[in-house]
C-alpha cells in the first residue's frame, strides 16, 4: 500500500480509539470529580463555622457566600472563599465570619504552595486558631515576635512573615469585598420590601 | 534458558538499567514530588500504569505503524493513558491528585516512557515488552520511594506521615526543598556506583 495512505489510516484509527476511550473515561469519572469538588468546599464550610447544621448559598457574581444556620435555624455566620497571592503562589482560604461581619469564627487554608516547613505552617492549627474570635474592625493587624495585645491582632510565624502577612492581607481585602456585597444585597432587599 | 532471559528483562529495570539512577531519565517528577514516601509511591504507580499500558499497545501495533509517524502515534497513545490515569486519580484519590498537581499530566512528556517505546516495545514481542515496562515502572517507583523516604525522614522526621523522630528533632527543612532532592539523588547515585565497582572488582 502507498506509504502516505498507510500513515493517514494508522494515525486516524489510533486517534479514533484514543478519542473514544477518553470520552468513555471522562463520562464515568465526571460526576465523581464534581462531587469531590463540592464536598471539599462544604467540608471546609462546616469546619470554619462549627455548630452549623444547614448552609444556604448566596451567590453574587464571582463570589460565592454561604450562609450558615445552627440546628434551631438561627443564623450564626457567613462563610466564603478568599483568594490572593502568597509568597510563592496562590493562597485560597475558607473564611467563617459572624453574622454582623465583626468577628472571625475560623479560617481554613484550602490551597497553598508556600515553602514547606516555613510558609506552609500557615496551614497548621497553631497559626489558624489565632484567627478565632479576631475582630475585623477596622481591619486585622499583625505583630511580629510578641504576643498580640489588641483584639484585632495576630502574631506572624517566625521565618514566614511574608506568608503570614499575605494571609492577613487576603482576609482584609476579601472581607471588605464581602461586606460591600452583603450591604448591597440588603439595600436591594429593603428597597424591594418598600 | 529463555526463562532466565525473561527474568532479566524484568529485573534489569531495578538495578542495571534503573531509569532514575542509571539512565538518569525522568528527573522532573523524580526531583519534584519526592517530598514524602506516599507521593513517591503514587507517582511511581501512575507512571507504571502508563508505561505498561503504552508498551502493550505499541508492541501489538508495532508492525503496522509506519516508521515516519511512529513518534506521533506513540505520543497519542501515551497522552490517552496519562489522561485516563489523571481522571482516575482525580475521581478516586482527590488528595493524592492535589498533592501531585501538574506532575501527573506531565507524564506525557516523560522521556522514560517514550524512551522505552523507542528502545524496546517497538522491536519486541508483547510478553517481553510487558515485562520490560513492568520492570522499568517498578524500578522507577522503587527509586522514588527511596528518595521520598530519605527526604521525608530527614525533612519531616516521619515515614508515611507516621512520626518517628520525637519533638527533639529539628527537621532539616532543606531536605523537602528542591535542593534536598538534588543532594539526595547525588549521594544515592554515588553509592550505587561504589557498590557496582566493588561488585565488578570482586568478579
Amino acid at each position: 500500500m502507498n506509504i502516505s495512505a498507510r500513515m493517514i489510516i494508522v494515525l486516524t484509527v489510533v486517534c479514533l480509539f484514543s478519542g473514544l476511550s477518553l470520552v468513555f473515561v471522562n463520562q464515568c469519572s465526571k460526576p465523581q470529580i464534581e462531587k469531590n469538588a463540592v464536598d471539599t468546599t462544604q467540608k471546609a464550610v462546616y469546619k470554619v463555622l462549627p455548630n452549623v447544621k444547614n448552609i444556604e448559598k448566596v451567590v453574587s457574581g464571582e463570589t460565592v457566600i454561604f450562609k450558615g444556620f445552627d440546628k434551631d435555624g438561627e443564623h450564626i455566620g457567613y462563610a466564603f472563599v478568599a483568594e490572593g497571592n502568597g509568597y510563592q503562589g496562590n493562597i485560597k482560604i475558607m473564611v467563617g465570619i459572624s453574622p454582623e461581619l465583626e468577628k472571625l469564627i475560623g479560617i481554613e487554608i484550602l490551597e497553598s504552595v508556600e515553602t514547606p516547613g516555613l510558609g506552609a505552617k500557615i496551614t497548621e492549627d497553631e497559626f489558624k486558631c489565632q484567627f478565632k474570635g479576631v475582630s475585623v474592625s477596622p481591619e486585622i493587624a499583625y505583630v511580629k515576635g510578641k504576643e498580640p495585645e489588641k483584639p484585632n491582632e495576630i502574631e506572624t510565624i517566625t521565618g514566614a512573615t511574608i506568608s503570614s502577612k499575605s494571609v492577613v492581607k487576603i482576609l482584609n481585602v476579601s472581607i471588605e469585598k464581602v461586606k460591600e456585597i452583603l450591604k448591597g444585597k440588603e439595600n436591594r432587599g429593603e428597597a424591594k420590601d418598600e | 534458558m529463555s526463562n532466565v532471559r525473561l527474568y532479566m528483562e524484568f529485573f534489569k529495570g531495578f538495578w542495571k538499567e534503573n531509569p532514575v539512577f542509571r539512565q538518569l531519565l525522568g528527573m522532573c517528577p523524580t526531583l519534584a514530588v519526592t517530598t514524602s514516601v506516599i507521593n513517591g509511591i503514587s507517582m511511581g504507580l501512575a507512571m507504571t500504569f502508563v508505561l505498561v499500558s503504552t508498551s502493550i499497545v505499541v508492541s501489538i501495533i508495532r508492525k503496522i505503524v509506519p516508521n515516519q509517524v511512529r513518534i506521533a502515534t506513540f505520543t497519542i497513545i501515551i497522552a490517552t493513558f496519562v489522561t485516563i490515569a489523571d481522571l482516575f486519580l482525580k475521581a478516586k484519590f482527590p488528595p493524592i491528585s492535589k498533592e501531585l498537581g501538574p506532575y501527573v499530566p506531565l507524564i506525557v512528556v516523560n522521556c522514560i516512557i517514550l524512551g522505552r517505546q523507542e528502545a524496546f516495545a517497538k522491536k519486541n514481542p508483547l510478553h517481553k515488552s510487558f515485562l520490560d515496562a513492568l520492570g522499568m515502572g517498578f524500578g522507577f517507583t522503587l527509586a522514588l520511594v527511596i528518595l521520598g523516604a530519605i527526604r521525608e525522614f530527614l525533612g519531616s522526621g516521619s515515614i508515611l506521615n507516621f512520626q518517628i523522630l520525637g519533638g527533639w528533632f529539628e527537621p532539616w527543612v532543606i531536605m523537602i526543598l528542591p535542593a534536598g532532592a538534588f543532594i539526595t539523588l547525588g549521594f544515592l547515585i554515588a553509592l550505587m556506583n561504589v557498590i557496582d565497582q566493588r561488585l565488578r572488582s570482586a568478579v
